[in-house]
Protein backbone atom coordinates (compact mmCIF):
# COMPACT_ATOMS: atom_id res chain seq x y z
CA UNK A 1 0.00 0.00 0.00
CA UNK A 2 2.82 2.43 0.75
CA UNK A 3 4.57 1.32 -2.41
CA UNK A 4 3.96 3.75 -5.24
CA UNK A 5 1.93 2.60 -8.24
CA UNK A 6 4.13 1.95 -11.29
CA UNK A 7 1.83 4.10 -13.37
CA UNK A 8 -1.36 6.02 -12.67
CA UNK A 9 -4.24 6.13 -15.13
CA UNK A 10 -4.61 9.87 -14.93
CA UNK A 11 -2.46 12.51 -13.27
CA UNK A 12 -4.82 15.00 -11.76
CA UNK A 13 -3.09 18.12 -10.58
CA UNK A 14 -2.88 21.88 -10.53
CA UNK A 15 -1.17 24.37 -12.79
CA UNK A 16 -0.37 27.58 -10.96
CA UNK A 17 0.29 30.76 -12.91
CA UNK A 18 2.90 32.88 -11.14
CA UNK A 19 2.24 35.64 -13.67
CA UNK A 20 -1.39 36.21 -12.73
CA UNK A 21 -1.44 35.36 -9.02
CA UNK A 22 -2.07 38.59 -7.13
CA UNK A 23 -1.36 37.16 -3.68
CA UNK A 24 -4.87 37.69 -2.27
CA UNK A 25 -4.83 34.44 -0.24
CA UNK A 26 -8.44 33.67 -1.26
CA UNK A 27 -7.35 30.12 -2.21
CA UNK A 28 -5.87 29.71 1.29
CA UNK A 29 -9.18 30.64 2.90
CA UNK A 30 -11.45 28.64 0.60
CA UNK A 31 -9.21 25.60 1.03
CA UNK A 32 -9.33 25.91 4.81
CA UNK A 33 -13.11 26.39 4.69
CA UNK A 34 -13.91 23.44 2.45
CA UNK A 35 -11.49 21.06 4.13
CA UNK A 36 -12.65 21.98 7.62
CA UNK A 37 -16.32 21.47 6.82
CA UNK A 38 -16.05 18.31 4.73
CA UNK A 39 -13.92 15.17 4.32
CA UNK A 40 -11.59 14.15 7.17
CA UNK A 41 -10.53 15.73 10.45
CA UNK A 42 -11.14 19.50 10.47
CA UNK A 43 -8.17 21.84 10.02
CA UNK A 44 -7.85 23.09 13.58
CA UNK A 45 -6.63 26.41 14.91
CA UNK A 46 -4.73 26.74 18.15
CA UNK A 47 -5.00 29.81 20.38
CA UNK A 48 -7.15 31.37 17.64
CA UNK A 49 -8.09 34.43 19.73
CA UNK A 50 -4.92 34.61 21.83
CA UNK A 51 -1.49 36.15 21.43
CA UNK A 52 0.05 33.38 19.29
CA UNK A 53 -2.59 32.03 16.91
CA UNK A 54 -1.64 29.28 14.48
CA UNK A 55 -3.41 26.59 12.55
CA UNK A 56 -3.30 23.84 9.99
CA UNK A 57 -3.44 24.86 6.33
CA UNK A 58 -3.12 22.75 3.19
CA UNK A 59 -2.28 25.67 0.95
CA UNK A 60 -0.21 28.75 1.75
CA UNK A 61 0.90 31.75 -0.31
CA UNK A 62 4.50 32.88 0.00
CA UNK A 63 5.77 36.08 -1.62
CA UNK A 64 9.22 36.27 -3.16
CA UNK A 65 11.28 39.09 -4.58
CA UNK A 66 13.55 38.47 -7.54
CA UNK A 67 16.45 40.89 -7.88
CA UNK A 68 17.15 40.97 -11.59
CA UNK A 69 20.56 42.00 -12.97
CA UNK A 70 19.52 44.82 -15.31
CA UNK A 71 15.90 45.47 -14.43
CA UNK A 72 13.80 46.52 -11.44
CA UNK A 73 13.11 43.81 -8.84
CA UNK A 74 10.07 41.65 -9.46
CA UNK A 75 7.56 40.54 -6.81
CA UNK A 76 6.13 37.03 -7.30
CA UNK A 77 3.29 35.61 -5.23
CA UNK A 78 3.78 31.93 -4.80
CA UNK A 79 0.94 29.60 -3.73
CA UNK A 80 2.18 26.22 -2.53
CA UNK A 81 0.28 23.03 -1.74
CA UNK A 82 0.85 19.30 -2.28
CA UNK A 83 2.28 18.66 -5.75
CA UNK A 84 0.97 15.03 -5.90
CA UNK A 85 4.41 13.80 -6.98
CA UNK A 86 4.80 10.75 -9.23
CA UNK A 87 7.72 9.62 -7.07
CA UNK A 88 6.29 10.81 -3.76
CA UNK A 89 8.79 10.25 -0.91
CA UNK A 90 6.02 10.88 1.66
CA UNK A 91 4.22 7.71 0.54
CA UNK A 92 7.04 5.18 0.75
CA UNK A 93 8.25 6.26 4.20
CA UNK A 94 4.83 5.69 5.82
CA UNK A 95 5.06 2.72 8.23
CA UNK A 96 1.32 2.00 8.38
CA UNK A 97 0.11 2.37 4.82
CA UNK A 98 -1.96 5.43 5.76
CA UNK A 99 -0.22 7.52 3.12
CA UNK A 100 -0.91 6.37 -0.43
CA UNK A 101 -1.09 7.42 -4.07
CA UNK A 102 -4.21 6.44 -5.97
CA UNK A 103 -3.72 4.28 -9.05
CA UNK A 104 -6.73 5.70 -10.89
CA UNK A 105 -5.94 9.41 -10.77
CA UNK A 106 -2.59 9.86 -8.98
CA UNK A 107 -3.97 11.82 -6.02
CA UNK A 108 -1.83 11.41 -2.86
CA UNK A 109 -4.06 10.91 0.19
CA UNK A 110 -3.86 10.04 3.88
CA UNK A 111 -6.14 7.44 5.39
CA UNK A 112 -6.66 9.20 8.71
CA UNK A 113 -7.83 6.15 10.63
CA UNK A 114 -4.49 4.42 9.88
CA UNK A 115 -2.23 7.42 10.59
CA UNK A 116 -0.21 7.07 13.81
CA UNK A 117 1.01 10.67 13.67
CA UNK A 118 4.73 9.85 13.51
CA UNK A 119 5.39 12.80 11.21
CA UNK A 120 7.93 11.01 9.03
CA UNK A 121 6.02 11.79 5.81
CA UNK A 122 6.20 15.51 6.57
CA UNK A 123 9.97 15.17 7.04
CA UNK A 124 10.26 13.33 3.74
CA UNK A 125 8.40 16.01 1.75
CA UNK A 126 10.82 18.66 0.42
CA UNK A 127 7.98 21.13 -0.18
CA UNK A 128 6.42 21.34 3.28
CA UNK A 129 3.09 20.19 1.87
CA UNK A 130 2.07 18.18 4.92
CA UNK A 131 1.11 19.50 8.32
CA UNK A 132 0.25 17.51 11.44
CA UNK A 133 -3.02 18.71 12.88
CA UNK A 134 -2.42 19.75 16.48
CA UNK A 135 -5.93 18.73 17.59
CA UNK A 136 -6.57 15.54 15.62
CA UNK A 137 -2.88 14.41 15.76
CA UNK A 138 -3.06 13.05 12.23
CA UNK A 139 -1.28 14.22 9.09
CA UNK A 140 -3.24 16.61 6.89
CA UNK A 141 -2.53 17.38 3.26
CA UNK A 142 -4.15 18.62 0.06
CA UNK A 143 -6.67 16.06 -1.21
CA UNK A 144 -7.12 17.91 -4.50
CA UNK A 145 -10.66 18.25 -3.10
CA UNK A 146 -11.34 14.61 -3.89
CA UNK A 147 -14.76 15.12 -2.27
CA UNK A 148 -15.64 17.86 -4.79
CA UNK A 149 -14.18 16.76 -8.10
CA UNK A 150 -16.25 13.54 -8.32
CA UNK A 151 -19.22 14.85 -6.33
CA UNK A 152 -22.37 14.60 -8.41
CA UNK A 153 -24.37 16.46 -5.77
CA UNK A 154 -22.52 19.61 -6.78
CA UNK A 155 -23.26 21.63 -9.92
CA UNK A 156 -20.79 20.75 -12.72
CA UNK A 157 -18.89 24.03 -12.47
CA UNK A 158 -18.14 23.37 -8.79
CA UNK A 159 -16.52 19.98 -9.45
CA UNK A 160 -13.01 21.33 -9.18
CA UNK A 161 -10.78 22.03 -6.17
CA UNK A 162 -12.01 24.84 -3.91
CA UNK A 163 -8.82 26.88 -4.48
CA UNK A 164 -9.28 26.76 -8.28
CA UNK A 165 -12.99 27.56 -8.04
CA UNK A 166 -12.38 30.61 -5.87
CA UNK A 167 -9.30 32.18 -7.48
CA UNK A 168 -10.44 35.64 -8.66
CA UNK A 169 -7.54 36.12 -11.09
CA UNK A 170 -7.68 32.73 -12.81
CA UNK A 171 -4.20 31.85 -11.64
CA UNK A 172 -5.06 28.25 -10.75
CA UNK A 173 -5.99 25.52 -13.22
CA UNK A 174 -7.07 21.94 -12.59
CA UNK A 175 -6.94 18.98 -14.95
CA UNK A 176 -5.32 15.77 -16.13
CA UNK A 177 -1.63 16.30 -16.75
CA UNK A 178 -1.19 12.78 -18.17
CA UNK A 179 -3.35 13.71 -21.16
CA UNK A 180 -1.22 15.78 -23.57
CA UNK A 181 -4.37 17.30 -25.11
CA UNK A 182 -5.94 18.51 -21.87
CA UNK A 183 -6.24 22.26 -21.29
CA UNK A 184 -3.71 22.15 -18.47
CA UNK A 185 -1.16 20.16 -20.49
CA UNK A 186 -1.45 22.56 -23.40
CA UNK A 187 -1.10 25.50 -21.01
CA UNK A 188 2.07 23.98 -19.55
CA UNK A 189 3.48 23.40 -23.03
CA UNK A 190 2.62 26.91 -24.25
CA UNK A 191 3.93 28.77 -21.23
CA UNK A 192 6.94 26.62 -20.32
CA UNK A 193 5.58 25.22 -17.06
CA UNK A 194 8.22 23.92 -14.67
CA UNK A 195 8.71 21.63 -11.65
CA UNK A 196 9.69 22.83 -8.17
CA UNK A 197 13.03 21.46 -6.91
CA UNK A 198 13.49 18.97 -9.79
CA UNK A 199 16.83 17.97 -8.21
CA UNK A 200 14.91 16.29 -5.37
CA UNK A 201 13.73 13.68 -7.88
CA UNK A 202 10.09 13.75 -6.78
CA UNK A 203 8.63 14.31 -10.26
CA UNK A 204 5.80 16.59 -9.16
CA UNK A 205 2.53 16.47 -11.12
CA UNK A 206 1.64 20.10 -10.32
CA UNK A 207 3.34 22.62 -12.58
CA UNK A 208 4.12 26.31 -12.18
CA UNK A 209 3.97 28.84 -15.01
CA UNK A 210 6.73 31.48 -14.99
CA UNK A 211 6.02 35.22 -14.87
CA UNK A 212 5.73 36.67 -18.37
CA UNK A 213 8.35 39.15 -19.54
CA UNK A 214 7.52 42.66 -18.29
CA UNK A 215 7.28 45.77 -20.53
CA UNK A 216 10.53 47.70 -20.47
CA UNK A 217 10.45 51.40 -19.67
CA UNK A 218 12.12 53.62 -22.30
CA UNK A 219 14.15 55.62 -19.80
CA UNK A 220 17.84 55.37 -18.98
CA UNK A 221 17.04 54.84 -15.32
CA UNK A 222 14.10 55.53 -13.02
CA UNK A 223 16.06 57.90 -10.77
CA UNK A 224 16.49 60.43 -13.58
CA UNK A 225 12.73 61.00 -13.61
CA UNK A 226 13.01 62.40 -10.07
CA UNK A 227 15.48 65.17 -10.94
CA UNK A 228 14.15 68.78 -10.62
CA UNK A 229 13.11 70.19 -13.97
CA UNK A 230 13.21 73.93 -13.09
CA UNK A 231 15.97 74.69 -15.60
CA UNK A 232 13.74 74.03 -18.54
CA UNK A 233 10.48 75.33 -17.07
CA UNK A 234 8.53 77.76 -19.27
CA UNK A 235 5.35 79.83 -18.95
CA UNK A 236 3.95 80.48 -15.49
CA UNK A 237 6.21 77.98 -13.76
CA UNK A 238 9.22 79.53 -15.52
CA UNK A 239 8.21 83.03 -14.37
CA UNK A 240 7.63 81.73 -10.81
CA UNK A 241 11.02 80.04 -10.84
CA UNK A 242 12.77 83.21 -12.02
CA UNK A 243 10.82 85.39 -9.54
CA UNK A 244 11.69 83.15 -6.60
CA UNK A 245 15.30 83.07 -7.77
CA UNK A 246 15.50 86.89 -7.55
CA UNK A 247 14.20 87.06 -3.94
CA UNK B 1 15.07 19.54 12.55
CA UNK B 2 13.44 19.70 15.95
CA UNK B 3 15.53 17.69 18.45
CA UNK B 4 12.65 15.94 20.24
CA UNK B 5 13.90 14.54 23.58
CA UNK B 6 11.91 11.33 23.00
CA UNK B 7 13.82 10.70 19.75
CA UNK B 8 17.21 11.44 21.31
CA UNK B 9 16.50 9.09 24.23
CA UNK B 10 15.10 6.47 21.88
CA UNK B 11 18.01 6.40 19.44
CA UNK B 12 20.68 6.45 22.18
CA UNK B 13 19.11 3.86 24.50
CA UNK B 14 17.78 1.43 21.93
CA UNK B 15 21.11 1.67 20.07
CA UNK B 16 22.95 0.69 23.25
CA UNK B 17 20.50 -2.13 23.97
CA UNK B 18 20.65 -3.64 20.49
CA UNK B 19 24.44 -3.18 20.40
CA UNK B 20 24.71 -5.17 23.63
CA UNK B 21 22.41 -7.87 22.21
CA UNK B 22 24.68 -8.17 19.14
CA UNK B 23 27.67 -9.15 21.33
CA UNK B 24 25.56 -11.38 23.59
CA UNK B 25 23.97 -13.07 20.59
CA UNK B 26 27.28 -13.70 18.87
CA UNK B 27 28.57 -15.25 22.07
CA UNK B 28 31.58 -12.92 22.19
CA UNK B 29 30.42 -12.51 25.73
CA UNK B 30 28.69 -15.67 26.95
CA UNK B 31 27.47 -15.12 30.49
CA UNK B 32 25.41 -17.63 32.41
CA UNK B 33 23.21 -17.61 35.49
CA UNK B 34 22.93 -14.30 37.32
CA UNK B 35 25.40 -12.48 35.04
CA UNK B 36 23.33 -13.52 32.03
CA UNK B 37 20.16 -12.34 33.77
CA UNK B 38 21.68 -8.91 34.36
CA UNK B 39 23.22 -8.49 30.89
CA UNK B 40 20.25 -9.80 28.88
CA UNK B 41 17.95 -7.84 31.20
CA UNK B 42 19.97 -4.73 30.39
CA UNK B 43 19.81 -5.44 26.64
CA UNK B 44 16.07 -6.04 26.68
CA UNK B 45 15.44 -3.17 29.11
CA UNK B 46 17.34 -0.58 27.08
CA UNK B 47 15.96 -1.58 23.69
CA UNK B 48 12.45 -1.89 25.15
CA UNK B 49 12.70 1.47 26.92
CA UNK B 50 13.84 3.03 23.66
CA UNK B 51 10.84 1.63 21.81
CA UNK B 52 8.48 2.93 24.51
CA UNK B 53 10.13 6.37 24.30
CA UNK B 54 9.63 6.30 20.51
CA UNK B 55 5.96 5.43 20.94
CA UNK B 56 5.56 8.60 23.04
CA UNK B 57 6.56 10.55 19.97
CA UNK B 58 3.48 9.33 18.08
CA UNK B 59 0.24 11.28 17.75
CA UNK B 60 -1.74 8.03 18.01
CA UNK B 61 0.28 5.44 19.96
CA UNK B 62 -2.83 3.23 20.17
CA UNK B 63 -2.47 2.50 16.45
CA UNK B 64 1.25 1.63 16.73
CA UNK B 65 0.66 -2.03 15.74
CA UNK B 66 -0.23 -0.88 12.22
CA UNK B 67 3.40 0.18 11.84
CA UNK B 68 4.40 -3.49 11.43
CA UNK B 69 2.60 -3.75 8.11
CA UNK B 70 4.67 -1.79 5.53
CA UNK B 71 8.10 -3.41 5.79
CA UNK B 72 8.28 -3.71 1.99
CA UNK B 73 8.77 0.02 1.51
CA UNK B 74 9.20 1.83 4.82
CA UNK B 75 12.40 1.85 6.92
CA UNK B 76 10.37 2.85 9.99
CA UNK B 77 8.17 -0.21 9.57
CA UNK B 78 11.24 -2.38 8.94
CA UNK B 79 12.76 -1.08 12.16
CA UNK B 80 9.64 -2.04 14.12
CA UNK B 81 9.52 -5.52 12.56
CA UNK B 82 13.26 -6.14 13.02
CA UNK B 83 13.22 -4.90 16.62
CA UNK B 84 10.33 -7.20 17.53
CA UNK B 85 11.94 -10.12 15.66
CA UNK B 86 15.27 -9.56 17.44
CA UNK B 87 13.65 -9.60 20.87
CA UNK B 88 11.62 -12.73 20.05
CA UNK B 89 14.42 -14.73 18.39
CA UNK B 90 16.89 -13.81 21.12
CA UNK B 91 14.52 -14.83 23.96
CA UNK B 92 15.22 -18.62 23.98
CA UNK B 93 18.98 -17.89 23.78
CA UNK B 94 18.67 -15.50 26.73
CA UNK B 95 16.51 -17.93 28.75
CA UNK B 96 18.91 -20.80 28.11
CA UNK B 97 21.87 -18.62 29.15
CA UNK B 98 20.17 -17.66 32.40
CA UNK B 99 18.55 -20.97 33.40
CA UNK B 100 20.40 -23.74 31.54
CA UNK B 101 23.92 -22.43 31.96
CA UNK B 102 24.58 -22.03 28.26
CA UNK B 103 23.13 -20.21 25.24
CA UNK B 104 21.72 -21.50 21.96
CA UNK B 105 24.36 -20.38 19.43
CA UNK B 106 22.17 -20.65 16.30
CA UNK B 107 19.32 -18.54 17.71
CA UNK B 108 21.85 -16.21 19.34
CA UNK B 109 23.68 -15.70 16.05
CA UNK B 110 20.43 -15.09 14.18
CA UNK B 111 19.34 -12.66 16.91
CA UNK B 112 22.67 -10.80 16.61
CA UNK B 113 22.20 -10.40 12.85
CA UNK B 114 18.64 -9.13 13.43
CA UNK B 115 19.87 -6.71 16.13
CA UNK B 116 22.47 -5.33 13.73
CA UNK B 117 19.81 -4.99 11.04
CA UNK B 118 17.58 -3.11 13.52
CA UNK B 119 20.35 -0.59 14.20
CA UNK B 120 20.88 -0.17 10.46
CA UNK B 121 17.13 0.35 9.91
CA UNK B 122 17.09 3.08 12.58
CA UNK B 123 19.90 4.88 10.77
CA UNK B 124 18.20 4.47 7.38
CA UNK B 125 15.03 6.18 8.65
CA UNK B 126 17.15 9.34 8.67
CA UNK B 127 19.62 8.57 5.90
CA UNK B 128 16.82 7.93 3.37
CA UNK B 129 15.41 11.47 3.66
CA UNK B 130 16.70 13.37 0.67
CA UNK B 131 15.00 16.57 1.85
CA UNK B 132 17.46 16.71 4.79
CA UNK B 133 20.78 16.76 2.93
CA UNK B 134 22.95 16.38 6.06
CA UNK B 135 21.33 13.03 6.86
CA UNK B 136 21.15 11.79 3.27
CA UNK B 137 24.73 10.55 3.20
CA UNK B 138 26.62 7.27 3.51
CA UNK B 139 28.26 8.48 6.74
CA UNK B 140 24.98 8.35 8.71
CA UNK B 141 24.60 4.55 9.21
CA UNK B 142 28.24 4.09 10.43
CA UNK B 143 27.68 6.67 13.20
CA UNK B 144 24.56 4.84 14.44
CA UNK B 145 26.12 1.40 13.99
CA UNK B 146 29.46 2.14 15.66
CA UNK B 147 27.81 4.02 18.54
CA UNK B 148 25.61 0.97 19.22
CA UNK B 149 28.44 -1.58 18.87
CA UNK B 150 30.98 0.42 20.91
CA UNK B 151 28.45 1.27 23.62
CA UNK B 152 27.18 -2.33 23.65
CA UNK B 153 30.73 -3.69 24.01
CA UNK B 154 31.28 -1.30 26.89
CA UNK B 155 28.11 -2.53 28.62
CA UNK B 156 29.18 -6.13 28.06
CA UNK B 157 32.56 -5.40 29.60
CA UNK B 158 34.36 -6.27 26.36
CA UNK B 159 36.99 -3.60 26.95
CA UNK B 160 39.28 -4.29 23.98
CA UNK B 161 36.39 -4.35 21.51
CA UNK B 162 34.93 -1.24 23.17
CA UNK B 163 38.24 0.59 22.84
CA UNK B 164 38.51 -0.07 19.11
CA UNK B 165 34.80 0.68 18.75
CA UNK B 166 35.20 4.06 20.45
CA UNK B 167 38.12 5.02 18.21
CA UNK B 168 36.18 4.00 15.11
CA UNK B 169 33.16 5.94 16.39
CA UNK B 170 35.30 9.07 16.80
CA UNK B 171 36.41 8.81 13.16
CA UNK B 172 32.82 8.17 12.00
CA UNK B 173 31.46 11.18 13.92
CA UNK B 174 34.07 13.54 12.49
CA UNK B 175 33.52 12.15 8.98
CA UNK B 176 29.76 12.67 9.35
CA UNK B 177 30.24 16.29 10.43
CA UNK B 178 32.78 17.12 7.74
CA UNK B 179 30.66 15.53 4.99
CA UNK B 180 27.44 16.93 6.46
CA UNK B 181 28.66 20.51 6.37
CA UNK B 182 28.90 20.31 2.57
CA UNK B 183 25.74 18.35 1.93
CA UNK B 184 23.21 21.22 1.68
CA UNK B 185 25.27 23.03 -0.94
CA UNK B 186 25.79 19.77 -2.82
CA UNK B 187 22.08 18.92 -2.81
CA UNK B 188 21.58 21.52 -5.55
CA UNK B 189 18.50 22.91 -3.80
CA UNK B 190 18.38 26.65 -3.26
CA UNK B 191 15.71 29.33 -3.24
CA UNK B 192 16.06 29.58 -7.02
CA UNK B 193 15.24 25.90 -7.60
CA UNK B 194 12.59 25.87 -4.86
CA UNK B 195 10.64 28.65 -6.59
CA UNK B 196 11.78 27.88 -10.14
CA UNK B 197 12.58 31.61 -10.46
CA UNK B 198 16.34 31.33 -10.15
CA UNK B 199 16.82 31.88 -13.88
CA UNK B 200 15.47 35.45 -13.50
CA UNK B 201 17.85 36.60 -10.79
CA UNK B 202 18.49 36.35 -7.08
CA UNK B 203 15.37 35.17 -5.21
CA UNK B 204 14.60 36.02 -1.59
CA UNK B 205 11.53 35.76 0.60
CA UNK B 206 9.72 39.08 0.69
CA UNK B 207 6.75 38.10 2.83
CA UNK B 208 6.18 34.81 4.66
CA UNK B 209 2.79 33.14 4.13
CA UNK B 210 1.75 33.75 7.73
CA UNK B 211 2.88 35.91 10.61
CA UNK B 212 2.71 33.22 13.30
CA UNK B 213 4.25 29.83 13.89
CA UNK B 214 3.28 26.60 12.18
CA UNK B 215 4.03 22.88 12.31
CA UNK B 216 6.64 23.09 9.57
CA UNK B 217 8.61 25.87 11.24
CA UNK B 218 8.62 24.17 14.61
CA UNK B 219 9.39 20.70 13.29
CA UNK B 220 11.77 21.40 10.42
CA UNK B 221 13.04 24.96 10.32
CA UNK B 222 14.57 24.68 13.77
CA UNK B 223 17.48 27.05 14.31
CA UNK B 224 18.20 27.26 18.04
CA UNK B 225 21.57 26.01 19.20
CA UNK B 226 23.45 26.08 15.94
CA UNK B 227 25.39 28.93 17.52
CA UNK B 228 27.43 26.68 19.82
CA UNK B 229 27.63 23.85 17.34
CA UNK B 230 31.41 23.80 17.21
CA UNK B 231 31.82 23.58 20.99
CA UNK B 232 29.07 20.98 21.23
CA UNK B 233 30.80 18.87 18.59
CA UNK B 234 33.97 18.90 20.64
CA UNK B 235 32.00 17.92 23.76
CA UNK B 236 30.28 15.09 21.87
CA UNK B 237 33.57 13.85 20.44
CA UNK B 238 35.45 13.96 23.76
CA UNK B 239 32.67 12.62 26.01
CA UNK B 240 31.16 10.22 23.49
CA UNK B 241 34.29 8.52 22.18
CA UNK B 242 37.73 9.90 23.13
CA UNK B 243 37.37 9.98 26.94
CA UNK B 244 35.82 6.47 27.04
CA UNK B 245 38.68 5.26 24.81
CA UNK B 246 41.22 6.84 27.17
CA UNK B 247 39.54 5.27 30.21
CA UNK B 248 39.60 1.90 28.45
CA UNK B 249 43.35 2.14 27.93
CA UNK B 250 44.11 2.18 31.66
CA UNK B 251 43.87 -1.18 33.48
CA UNK B 252 40.17 -2.08 33.59
CA UNK B 253 38.19 -1.73 36.79
CA UNK B 254 34.50 -1.33 37.48
CA UNK B 255 35.11 2.36 38.15
CA UNK B 256 36.83 3.14 34.84
CA UNK B 257 34.27 1.16 32.82
CA UNK B 258 31.40 2.87 34.67
CA UNK B 259 32.95 6.28 34.09
CA UNK B 260 33.51 5.44 30.42
CA UNK B 261 29.86 4.40 30.13
CA UNK B 262 28.51 7.58 31.75
CA UNK B 263 30.73 9.75 29.53
CA UNK B 264 29.77 7.79 26.42
CA UNK B 265 26.01 8.04 27.02
CA UNK B 266 26.25 11.78 27.82
CA UNK B 267 28.38 12.35 24.72
CA UNK B 268 26.01 10.40 22.49
CA UNK B 269 23.05 12.43 23.78
CA UNK B 270 24.91 15.60 22.73
CA UNK B 271 25.79 14.01 19.37
CA UNK B 272 22.14 13.05 18.75
CA UNK B 273 20.95 16.48 19.78
CA UNK B 274 23.31 18.00 17.20
CA UNK B 275 22.26 15.37 14.66
CA UNK B 276 18.75 16.82 14.75
CA UNK B 277 19.42 20.47 15.59
CA UNK B 278 22.02 20.93 12.85
CA UNK B 279 20.07 19.11 10.16
CA UNK B 280 18.49 21.61 7.82
CA UNK B 281 15.41 20.68 5.82
CA UNK B 282 15.12 22.08 2.29
CA UNK B 283 11.62 23.41 3.15
CA UNK B 284 13.51 26.20 4.97
CA UNK B 285 14.13 27.64 1.49
CA UNK B 286 10.45 28.59 1.29
CA UNK B 287 10.77 30.34 4.64
CA UNK B 288 13.74 32.57 3.95
CA UNK B 289 16.68 30.28 4.69
CA UNK B 290 19.68 32.41 3.79
CA UNK B 291 21.91 30.77 1.23
CA UNK B 292 25.30 30.01 2.70
CA UNK B 293 27.37 30.92 -0.32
Amino acid sequence: MTSLPAKTGRKLGLVIDLDTCVGCHACVISCKGWNTENYGAPLSDMDAYGATPEGTFLNRVHTFEVARPAAPPMVVHFPKSCLHCDDAPCVTVCPTGASYKRVEDGIVLVNETDCIGCGLCAWACPYGAREMDAAAKVMKKCTLCVDRIYNENLPAQDREPACVRTCPSGARHFGDLADPDSDVSRLVAARGGFDLMPEQGTQPVNKYLPPRGRDTLQAPDLASLCDPVTDSATGFLGWLDRALERL
Amino acid sequence: MHPAPSLIVFTVLSGLGFGLLVWLGLGVRAPSGMAAFILFGLGYGLSGAGLVAAAFHLGHPERALKAFSQWRSSWLSREAVLAAATLMVMAPHAAASVFAGGGLPVLGGLGAVLALATIFATAMIYAQIKAVPRWHHASTPPVFGLAALAGGALLAGLTTLALWGMLALAVAMVAHWVAGDRQFAQSGSDTGSATGLGYLGRVRLLEPPHSGQNYLLREMVYVVGRKHAHKLRLIALVLGALLPALLLMVPASYLTVALALVAHVAGMCVQRWLFFAQAEHVVGLYYGRASQD
